[in-house]
């Protein structure tokens, strides 16, 4: 209902011209946009730009000596440094892991929502739940699970018989996907809502002709359903991969990075680069390479998806 | 379709939403659960969904061990004026984003999807610097000012999305009664707007009670702190004893968020959704 009246009023909307005079009405404009732009600039855009510079100085924190420049240095340095390569694999392993699974899951909640299901309201109530909570909030629920001794998972596999389980966060094999799967829990519900307004986007007689036609649910999914929900999927994904790859606090709360650096985000390794060790020169040339790599892959992807839809 | 495929694919349907019910629900329930149980259940090594003895000791205990009532005033202060804020510079910006197409709107558009994409890191070095020259470190003040500008783009799509919504006419047809533009936008458009602009302001106010990097980053006291990093330091002193005060604490902080949420859900993702049509 909102997407139809937005599409069609902005479809009409003119810019407001007519009688009063440009320039007075640039004076306005300029009164409407001024307290949030301000803002903008000063806290968002020049922080950006100053954050690009500072990647190419060796500013440290609380030093007296002025800060200099120094070219290209931290990134030649960078380039050799295998703790932030690992660190940015697993940092890649996180975001596919967490991406691919959040959207798959998101998407078949999202069909079953849409469907006539009488448990429905319970499913949307509870979706509420992981989006709305403090990501803290979220890291330590989950460290209750995953708790060796007190946690449920552990006790489940005990009263199952399938041995005394583990300690999940601290095991080297097992912390990166005990991470993942907290983090595919995290943003799920979001996703799935997301998806959930695109379907009800799509019409149904589009449905109803299909079934009548003989096409079996998968079929109807591929030509009526996808290509409905096609530009959402693309956008919620594409965010979902970029917030992912920059999420910072829940596994600053379930793992801190450990167990040897197995769950060592780059947002982590940049954090305690600044923070702790107060390279921020350092710290903000690791940001440009992340804001680079993250930006060629993703428009890597969205130009395949894109064409992939011309050719279907 | 034969009744019978119907009637076993329902089934598997109903089968499914369980499996998504359980996966949902359960942590946040092992949360509770966790959190009104006795110190001597929790030791127990064979824990139990439901305590045998509930208590509320875990409660008293988690505010004895840290300051949650000065924080939660922290957190509190921070959220209400960021979102008030937000709201009051954000609602005009939106509405000449939506009502006129020109660079300063493409602009405004630009910044709000490429401030998505770049991470915290890169922004947080120069903002800490930024606001230690304006000496904004270990402040609220400084914190309110980030999280205003870091609800911006949500708010400013979400709002020029319901700008969107309101039909120009009405606009057009006051003007022609001879309103003044300042009356138009106060009379005309804000009562239609009021209700997407509360539902903004109240989702400014869950992200900025819910967020933890800048609030770890600029505030140093403890006397300043916010809730999501007063929560962390239960995490210090690792024990088996603290886990009930760690649940209690950590439940009771997600309680505000959950309910503002349940009442602005709706209307969150109509608008997210209006935002995206448009683009």
């Amino acid at each position: 209902m909102t997407l139809a009246t937005a599409t069609t009023r902005s479809g009409r909307t003119r810019p407001h011209g007519g009688p009063g005079g440009s320039r007075r009405r640039d004076g306005a404009t300029w009164f409407l946009v001024l307290p949030a732009l301000i803002p903008i600039l000063i806290l968002s855009v020049g922080p950006l730009l100053y954050g690009i510079l500072l990647a190419f100085t060796d500013a440290q924190s609380g030093r007296t000596r002025s800060t200099q420049w120094i070219g290209v240095l931290n990134f030649q340095d960078l380039l050799h440094d295998t703790l932030f390569w690992d660190s940015f694999r697993i940092g890649l392993l996180w975001a596919v892991g967490v991406t691919v699974p959040q959207f798959v899951l998101a998407l078949g909640l999202a069909l079953l929502l849409n469907a006539n299901l009488r448990m429905r309201w319970l499913a949307r109530a509870l979706a509420i739940v992981p989006w709305a909570m403090p990501e803290v909030v979220v890291g330590i629920m989950w460290r209750l699970v995953y708790n060796p001794d007190a946690g449920i998972l552990n006790e489940t596999i005990r009263d199952l018989g399938l041995g005394d389980g583990r300690d999940w966060l601290t095991g080297l094999a097992t912390a990166l996907p005990a991470v993942i799967v907290v983090g595919v829990w995290a943003g799920m519900p979001q996703t799935a809502v997301a998806l959930l307004a695109g379907l009800q986007n799509t019409p149904d007689e589009l449905h109803e002709a299909a079934a009548l036609d003989g096409a079996g649910a998968w079929r109807r999914f591929r030509t009526v359903t996808w290509p409905a929900i096609r530009p959402v999927a693309l956008a919620i994904s594409a965010l979902n991969f970029i917030w992912n790859f920059n999420s910072f606090a829940l596994v600053y709360v379930l793992t801190s990075g450990g167990p040897g650096g197995r769950t060592r985000l780059p947002m982590l390794f940049a954090y305690e680069e600044a923070f702790r060790y107060g390279q921020f020169g350092y710290a903000a040339a690791m940001g440009c390479v992340m804001v680079a790599v993250i930006s060629v892959l993703l428009a890597f992807y969205l130009v395949g998806r894109l064409r992939g839809g011309e050719d279907a | 379709m034969s009744l019978r495929t119907g009637r076993t694919a329902r089934a598997g349907q109903y089968a499914a939403l369980l499996c998504y019910l359980v996966f949902l629900a359960f942590p946040f329930l092992w949360l509770i659960s966790t959190a009104f149980k006795p110190a001597r259940e929790l030791g127990s090594l064979h824990p139990t969904w439901i305590p045998e003895d509930p208590t509320l000791d875990n409660f008293r205990q988690a505010f004895d061990e840290q300051p949650l009532l000065r924080a939660a005033a922290n957190s509190l202060t921070a959220a209400l004026c960021a979102a008030l804020i937000a709201v009051v510079i954000a609602t005009p910006m939106a509405y000449v984003m939506a009502r006129h197409r020109g660079r300063l709107s493409t602009a405004a558009t630009g910044w709000v999807v490429v401030s998505q994409a770049f991470p915290f890191v890169l922004v947080i070095i120069p903002l800490f610097l930024v606001l230690k020259h304006l000496h904004l470190i270990n402040s609220l003040w400084g914190l309110i000012l980030v999280y205003v500008v870091w609800s911006l783009p949500f708010a400013l799509w979400m709002l020029a999305g319901y700008v969107r919504a309101v039909p120009p006419e009405l606009e057009e047809a006051a003007a022609v009664d001879g309103a003044g533009r300042a009356r138009i936008l106060m009379s005309v458009t804000a009562p239609l707007l009021a209700p997407g602009i509360v539902a903004t302001a109240l989702f400014a106010f869950i992200t900025a009670w819910n967020e933890f990097f800048f609030a770890l980053v600029l505030l140093k006291t403890p006397e300043k702190q916010t809730l999501p990093v007063v929560l962390t330091h239960f995490l210090g002193a690792e024990g088996v004893a603290d886990l009930g005060p760690l649940a209690a604490a950590a439940f009771l902080a997600t309680l505000p968020s959950l309910v503002l949420f349940a009442v602005i859900q709706k209307r969150i993702t109509g608008g997210l959704t209006a935002g995206a049509v448009k683009h």
